[in-house]
């Protein structure tokens, strides 16, 4: 036994490796999640310069800037990237640094995989990203790959594309085996399953729902594969298969998938809102149970996403109603959080404002989803702009301003030093703002018909899609801010003290700021 | 209550760096292989990279897994650490039974909605008008276009070879868990002789499915391009077959560490892992027998 005490000394002495092996070789949680961190804001920066270029082409009707088949592959890629590689990193990039601190552990349970994790992800992006170097350029069907568009009319890059979302999918359950593994073993004693807190929560049952649905994923994308390459005929009906079956088994996935992207954030949301209204978070049972339950019934409405393709009435019925279910414990997400501020004693830092915008415009979305939900209103909205605002609403206040709110609230843990206040309000206000002026219109634009991922349109929808595109300019610009702020942030300032918000709870701020490169060897006692 | 006294944490690791690049050179290599062959292009430059992925995967492999069965063996690993490799093996048998079940979700879509409907049936028989006169009938031995699907002459049945595979497969589950009844037991001769019996039986099953696909192929017609029925047939029993590849190698690699003295009465995480992963590959060909072969 005593090889184990030897290394446990060593393990206290160790601290970060000099150049870039510590970053290649690094089984750190912290340097780990710093990397998840950096990989995302330049796949969000990737991402937003293909949305960049989508808003550009529509600022005025007709062609003017790309061909229609390169617009194609922006809408593919934007979403691809701003999905798999932008809000999903960014999330596990939190749970990276976060969760050991949170729960009071060394480091997440199995360290060398994490890296693997990390890795797999820009190996992936790079395979993806020269498939628009490739000839016939890169996907062009849209980041829902619906077959037959991507497999008897894909381009020869699709293999490619499939290889990459196999990868991204190996990342993605290893990250989350490493998140419940690390959960559900290596908390510290006294903190019980009901005492950890949201963000932990939120994120053992994202883990759970990335389990459950990547494998699913990589079973879509094998299928394609095989109808591509090797003959066989699922998407096909003359050889008895059924293109609709592409669809059930993608939205399998992919409506998982949006809880993936959302219930970190409102684990996040869930930590923010108490700090800053000096309060405790109102009805944390039922915030627990209520994400449980949007977990389960995530697997039962994938089918909301079809109702024009002609699936039996029943079927249309019953989804919809499964989806409207959803409703409620959302509600009472979004109740608990303002019961919390409700005679809170409130400020107003960055973290806060982004928490707030969060619940309201979130909320939005939501009830836009509510909209899409029922079958037969569905029929008109189908495949319009109306779709675009609604998810655009849910990710970009929703998962992304989560992302934001938790970056403002544990830089100063993650840095040492405080960042800039002001710069980071403007930052905020010109999001908000930029934001809502390039998703709002869009809802008008979808009720009144125009369809989505067309490079051109009608010219009555001239004015709204220029008012969209001068938002999204706007938003797209004020990211650079971000950038310039989390880089002060990270060169100096203010020293931030080891607990820098009053209201704040929990044990990643008993560690001093910036945190230690080894935190909770031995773990702490929690009461 | 999880009680920690010291958690192994490694230090720095070439292993996942590696593991990456062998990942995507394989991966990449296997996509160049194929879209340079439907091209028509030469492939013998896409093979070198596969090969070469391979090549580092392998070298990945043995190094990594060799880490940590010295580190295992020098007793670095609490049984807290035991635990987390638990939780992680149970999460990734779930994975792969998600995995398997998108397969079998498409095999039922096939059989239950898409084949009828093309035969004319229900609210969505609309889809029959495509191909008129198409019969739905499953197994599907006439396809809709069977000019670009050719249909199959005739299917695998399910009282011959296998039957045959379903006994070799339970049995070697029994044959599996008689020998983790050795180990626990600290009775090693026990171990070793069923943990050879599981060898043999799962190259048994091997042999017996190659052999089927064989027939298929060379008599029946049965390929994976005759449409549907050849479609979801290969590729869950051709998945499930490379699931008890991995899973034999697994199983020899255990029956060499044995051999080598490995494995205590008390700490065997790695035999259960695979035993674990044995009884998975089991319970799915059950599956398969009942949904492929038998209904």
């Amino acid at each position: 036994m005593s090889a184990v005490i030897d290394d446990h000394t060593q393990e206290h002495d160790h601290g970060p490796a000099g150049g870039i092996t510590r970053w290649l070789l690094t089984t750190n949680h912290k340097d780990i999640g710093t990397m998840y961190l950096i990989f995302s804001f330049s796949m969000f920066l990737l991402g937003g310069t293909f949305a960049m270029v989508i808003r550009a082409e529509l600022f005025y009707p007709g062609l003017q800037i790309v061909e229609p088949e390169f617009f194609n592959q922006m809408t593919t890629m934007h979403g691809l990237v701003m999905v798999f590689g932008a809000v999903m990193p960014a999330f596990v990039g939190l749970a990276n640094w976060m969760i050991p601190l949170m729960i009071g552990a060394p480091d997440m349970a199995l360290p060398r995989m994490n890296n693997w994790s990390f890795w797999l992800l820009p190996c992936a992006f790079l395979i993806l990203v020269s498939t628009l170097f490739m000839s016939g350029g890169g996907p062009n069907f849209g980041w829902t790959f619906y077959a037959p568009l991507s497999t008897t009319y894909g381009p020869p890059s699709t293999t490619f594309f499939i290889f990459a979302i196999h990868i991204m999918g190996v990342s993605s359950i290893m990250g989350a085996i490493n998140v419940i593994a690390t959960v559900l073993n290596l908390r510290a004693p006294g903190m019980t399953l009901m005492k950890m807190p949201l963000f932990v929560w939120t994120w053992l049952i994202t883990a759970f729902l990335l389990i459950a649905v990547m494998p699913v994923l990589a079973g879509v994308v094998t299928m394609m594969l095989m109808d591509i390459n090797f003959g066989t005929s699922f998407f096909d009906a003359s050889g008895g298969g059924d293109p609709v079956l592409f669809q059930h088994v993608f939205w399998f996935f992919g409506h998982p998938e949006v809880y993936i992207m959302i219930l970190p954030a409102f684990g996040a949301v869930s930590q923010i809102i108490p700090a800053f209204s000096r309060k405790r978070l109102f009805g944390y049972a039922s915030m627990v149970y209520a994400t449980g339950a949007i977990a389960l019934l995530s697997f039962l409405v994938w089918a909301h996403h079809m109702f024009t393709v002609g699936i039996p009435v029943a079927g249309q019925l019953f989804f919809m109603y499964a989806t409207m279910l959803i409703a409620v414990p959302t509600g009472v997400k979004v109740f608990n959080w303002v019961a919390t501020m409700f005679r809170g004693a409130l400020t107003f830092e960055a973290p806060m404002l982004f928490a707030i915008a969060f619940v309201i415009l979130f909320t939005i979305g939501g009830f836009s989803g509510l909209m899409l939900a029922i079958s037969p209103a569905d029929f008109q909205y189908h495949d319009t702009y109306f779709v675009v605002a609604h998810f655009h609403y849910v990710l970009v206040p929703g998962a992304i301003f989560g992302i934001f709110a938790s970056a403002y609230y544990w830089l100063p843990k993650w840095t040492g030093y405080m960042y800039d206040e002001s710069l980071a309000k403007a930052h905020f206000w010109m999001s908000f703002i930029g934001m809502n002026l390039a998703f709002f219109p869009m809802h008008f634009l979808g009720l009144a018909g125009m369809p989505r991922r067309i490079p051109d349109y009608a010219l009555q929808f001239a004015d709204f899609n220029m008012i969209s595109s001068i938002g999204a300019f706007m938003f797209g610009a004020t990211q650079i801010l971000f950038l310039l702020i989390v880089v002060k942030c990270a060169r100096g300032g203010v020293a931030a003290a080891a607990k820098p918000w009053e209201g704040a709870e929990g044990l990643e701020w008993t560690v001093p700021s910036p945190a230690p490169y080894h935190t909770f060897t031995t773990p702490p006692v929690v009461e | 209550m999880p009680t920690q006294q010291s958690y192994y944490v490694p230090a720095q690791s070439k292993w996942p760096i590696i593991a990456t690049v062998g990942l995507g050179t394989t991966l990449y290599g296997a996509a160049m292989i194929m879209v340079n062959s439907t091209q028509g292009d030469s492939t013998a430059v896409s093979w070198l990279v596969f090969a070469v992925g391979s090549l580092i995967m392998a070298y990945m492999l043995f190094g990594w897994f060799g880490t940590v069965i010295k580190e295992s063996r020098s007793g670095l690993y609490s049984s807290q650490m035991d635990r987390s490799f638990r939780w992680g093996m149970s999460w990734f048998i779930f994975s792969e039974v998600m995995f398997f079940g998108a397969f079998f979700g498409a095999l039922f879509y096939a059989r239950v909605f898409a084949v009828p409907w093309l035969g004319g049936e229900g609210d969505r028989g609309s889809s029959n008008m495509l191909w008129e006169g198409f019969q739905a009938t499953w197994p599907l031995l006439a396809n809709p276009d069977p000019e670009a699907y050719p249909s199959p002459s005739a299917i695998i049945g399910p009282w011959g070879l296998p039957l045959v595979n379903t006994i070799l497969l339970v049995t070697s589950s029994l044959t599996v868990t008689l020998a983790h009844h050795g180990m626990k037991q600290g009775n090693r001769r026990k171990l070793k002789i069923w943990l050879a019996a599981t060898i043999v039986l799962a190259l048994a099953f091997l042999f017996f499915q190659v052999e089927e696909y064989v027939h298929a192929y060379t008599e029946l017609g049965l390929t994976l391009t005759s449409g549907i029925y050849g479609t979801t047939f290969f590729m869950l029993t051709g998945f499930h077959g490379v699931h008890v590849f991995l899973g034999t190698l697994m199983l020899t690699i255990m029956f060499i560490r044995i051999h080598k003295g490995h494995f205590s009465a008390e700490q065997h995480f790695g035999f259960e892992a695979a035993s674990w992963y044995w009884h998975f590959v089991d319970v799915v060909w059950l599956g398969l027998f009942i949904f492929v072969y038998v209904i």
